[in-house]
């Protein structure tokens, strides 16, 4: 049998999900644009400098990280470093990087 | 903050056209500041900190058709340059910057859509925003039995992946994305709109299924090309298999790369193995991804050995002279059948030897696909590709980026080694050393891509000297009947130059369609050599 979609903007956000699995707005923007590379594994470019950069002296990703501030993450983010290109605003507009820069520099446990 | 016109545009004329275009998608959408259009310079630009890095005047960001209609109609009414870039990840290719400096980027990664699945066709319609990553969330969202086919970076366009022809990992034909597509929409440079294939048929229900429509099918044209801009595209998806099984094939004599190319050429065109690889060299390269070589071979290597004492080491050791990776996709009996028969073929060279690979059975869970470290030949997106170059504990000194040279070579052993001897000679000789994975690369169905990388450096004397190696690989290719598939602005004018029969008639045919679809040369200007008439003594850096 055929399942045919048509229309609609289709993103992680247009998932019908209960409203306590919807993750808060920065971890949906780290998962869909920084995952990929500052996830954990052994495929992930991100992880794998950083954790060759500290040596296990920081956590070699980022959601671990406790040292992160909101400017840290947004500069990074506009400006890039080595392989890692800068985010334009088509991808990632100010808001979402004040959420995402909010996520990455929550206090955590 | 300054604001830089366009060349030729006045200020005055650039600010009421950025008003126009504001009034088309509001003004959140119009990108001016300094720091706005920094974001559209080429992350990975062989000119960095140099005088010719291309740079941006103004980002315009639509998210409709009608929007990039009026977008283009302002564009001519006040000619300004515009360069159209879909989600700007072409990394290695100019990213996001314009080829022409100070022209309009046309941001269409809000163009983020995706159209229509349909799973029992196996075709799909999108826009130019939609990511492979995007494509393959929405496939495993809605459980369907489809495969994408990404290349090594997941956050590429579908449509601008294949408009540049660029290529994956998965099974032909899919893996050459542009001829697995199939019906574009495109906006011509005064406005206009064209639907090519089965969608000039108003109402048509095959416009994502049959290729060609009627007359002259023009599809070529808007690849690699700038006689538009293409806002939505169709695409033929791979269904998913039962099963996927490799197997690797060991060589030890270095004349054995004749018959090995051979055969894979043989299994190739007959479908028999439809998936891509490379041969590779654990000898003489080191396998891809593999631990670095034992201290015997390195001092082998570097005191110029004879073939002789190469096929000792290698059969001492069983360190292939060459290896290949063969892929199947199928059912878990299909792919059985298939491994088998190469075998028997490749069994006519003494002393072949067989591995089996990995076998996996589909559907995999998320957990299960993550788990898998050579995605892309699944269909999996990654960004794992950009740990080449980037810092690990193998290179403590990352790079800024890379670019690629990659001329097509025959898909024959005499071929791969008269490319391996040129490029090698003339690399001793003119002192370089390029990146490399100096040993061919299947993509396409009846060539090889001889892939040679550069590093991007923030060193302007070094991104110098790499850009003048380059030049002279694309002049020392030609010279061997071996042309460039794809490359980066700052090589288009020089590639396009090579492709000279009967006095650049390629290139002066395309300049004649420029003329006569974009007749104020404001689309795209430079793009893979074509500038219109009033830029065309402006060609190179």
């Amino acid at each position: 049998m055929s399942k045919l979609f048509s229309a609609g903007i289709l993103s992680l956000a247009t998932l019908t999900v209960h409203a306590a699995d919807v993750p808060p707005e920065g971890k949906r923007i780290f998962d869909q644009w920084c995952w990929s590379c500052h996830g954990p594994g052994p495929d992930k470019p991100g992880t794998l400098g950083l954790d060759a950069k500290y040596g296990g002296t920081l956590p070699a990703l980022l959601e671990e990280r406790r040292d992160l501030n909101p400017a840290l993450v947004k500069y990074f983010v506009r400006n890039g470093i080595y392989m890692m290109t800068p985010f334009r605003k088509t991808e990632i507009t100010d808001a979402q990087l004040e959420a995402l820069a909010a996520y990455l520099s929550r206090p955590k446990p | 903050m300054s604001m830089r016109a366009p060349p030729n545009v006045t200020l005055k004329v650039f600010q009421e056209a950025l008003r126009g275009l504001e009034s088309t998608v509001g003004k959140s959408w119009v990108f001016t500041s300094d720091a706005d259009t920094a974001l559209y310079k080429d992350a990975y630009s062989p000119f960095f900190g140099e005088a010719e890095e291309r740079w941006a005047s103004a980002a315009v960001a639509p998210s409709t058709v009608d929007e990039v209609r009026q977008v283009m109609r302002i564009a001519n009414q006040h000619r300004i340059p515009i360069y159209p870039i879909s989600t700007g990840r072409n990394l290695g290719y100019g990213g996001s910057a314009p080829v022409y400096s100070g022209s309009v980027v046309l941001d269409l990664k809000r163009m983020n859509r995706i159209l229509e699945v349909n799973e029992t066709n196996a075709t799909c319609l999108v826009e130019p925003g939609v990511s492979y990553f995007d494509m393959y969330r929405h496939i495993r969202e809605h459980k369907l039995k489809l495969w994408i086919d990404c290349p090594d970076p997941g956050w590429g366009s579908l449509i601008g992946n294949a408009l540049d022809r660029g290529n994956g990992y998965t099974m032909s034909p899919y893996r050459d994305h542009f001829g697995a597509h199939c019906g574009m929409e495109v906006v011509l440079a005064d406005g206009d709109l064209v639907r090519t294939g089965m969608g000039a048929l108003p109402g048509a229900q095959t416009w994502q299924q049959f290729k060609y429509g009627f007359g002259p099918w023009i599809d070529g044209l808007f690849s690699q090309g700038n006689l538009g801009v293409v806002t939505k595209m169709g695409f033929w998806l791979m269904p998913e298999p039962d099963a996927f099984r490799s197997g690797t094939v060991a060589l030890y004599k270095e004349a054995d790369l004749f018959k090995l190319v051979d055969i894979i050429a043989h299994l190739e065109a007959a479908k028999i193995m439809t998936a891509t690889t490379r041969v590779e060299s654990p000898l003489l390269y080191g396998a891809f991804k593999a631990p670095p070589p034992a201290p015997e071979l390195v001092k082998l290597r570097e005191q110029g050995p004879t073939v002789e004492e190469l096929e000792a080491y290698a059969s001492r050791t069983d360190t292939p002279y060459w290896s290949v990776i063969l892929r199947f996709y199928g059912s878990a009996k299909l792919t059985a059948a298939q491994w088998e028969y190469a075998q028997e073929k490749f069994s006519v060279i003494p002393g072949a030897r067989f591995r089996d690979g990995d076998f996996y059975e589909f559907p995999l869970s998320d957990a299960a696909a993550e788990q898998i470290m050579d995605k892309a030949p699944l269909g999996i997106p990654s960004l794992e590709a950009f740990s080449m170059g980037g810092r690990s504990a193998m290179n403590p000194n990352p790079s800024q980026g890379h670019i690629w040279f990659s001329p097509i070579v025959p898909m024959s052993g005499e071929a791969v080694r008269e490319c391996d001897r040129v490029f090698r000679q003339a690399f001793k000789e003119w002192g370089v050393n390029p990146l490399g994975l100096p040993l061919p690369q299947l993509y396409n169905e009846r060539t090889f891509f001889q892939i040679y990388g550069f590093p991007i450096t923030h060193d302007p004397q070094t991104n110098r000297k790499n850009r003048e190696t380059f030049r002279r690989m694309i002049k020392l290719a030609a010279e061997h009947g071996w042309g460039e598939y794809r490359t980066a602005p700052a090589f288009m004018d020089d590639i396009m130059d090579v492709y000279s029969f009967n006095d650049h008639a390629l290139r002066r045919t395309c300049e004649r369609l420029k003329d006569a679809l974009d007749p104020h040369g404001i689309l795209a200007a430079g793009r893979y050599g074509i500038w219109p008439k009033h830029l065309r003594n402006d060609r190179h850096e």
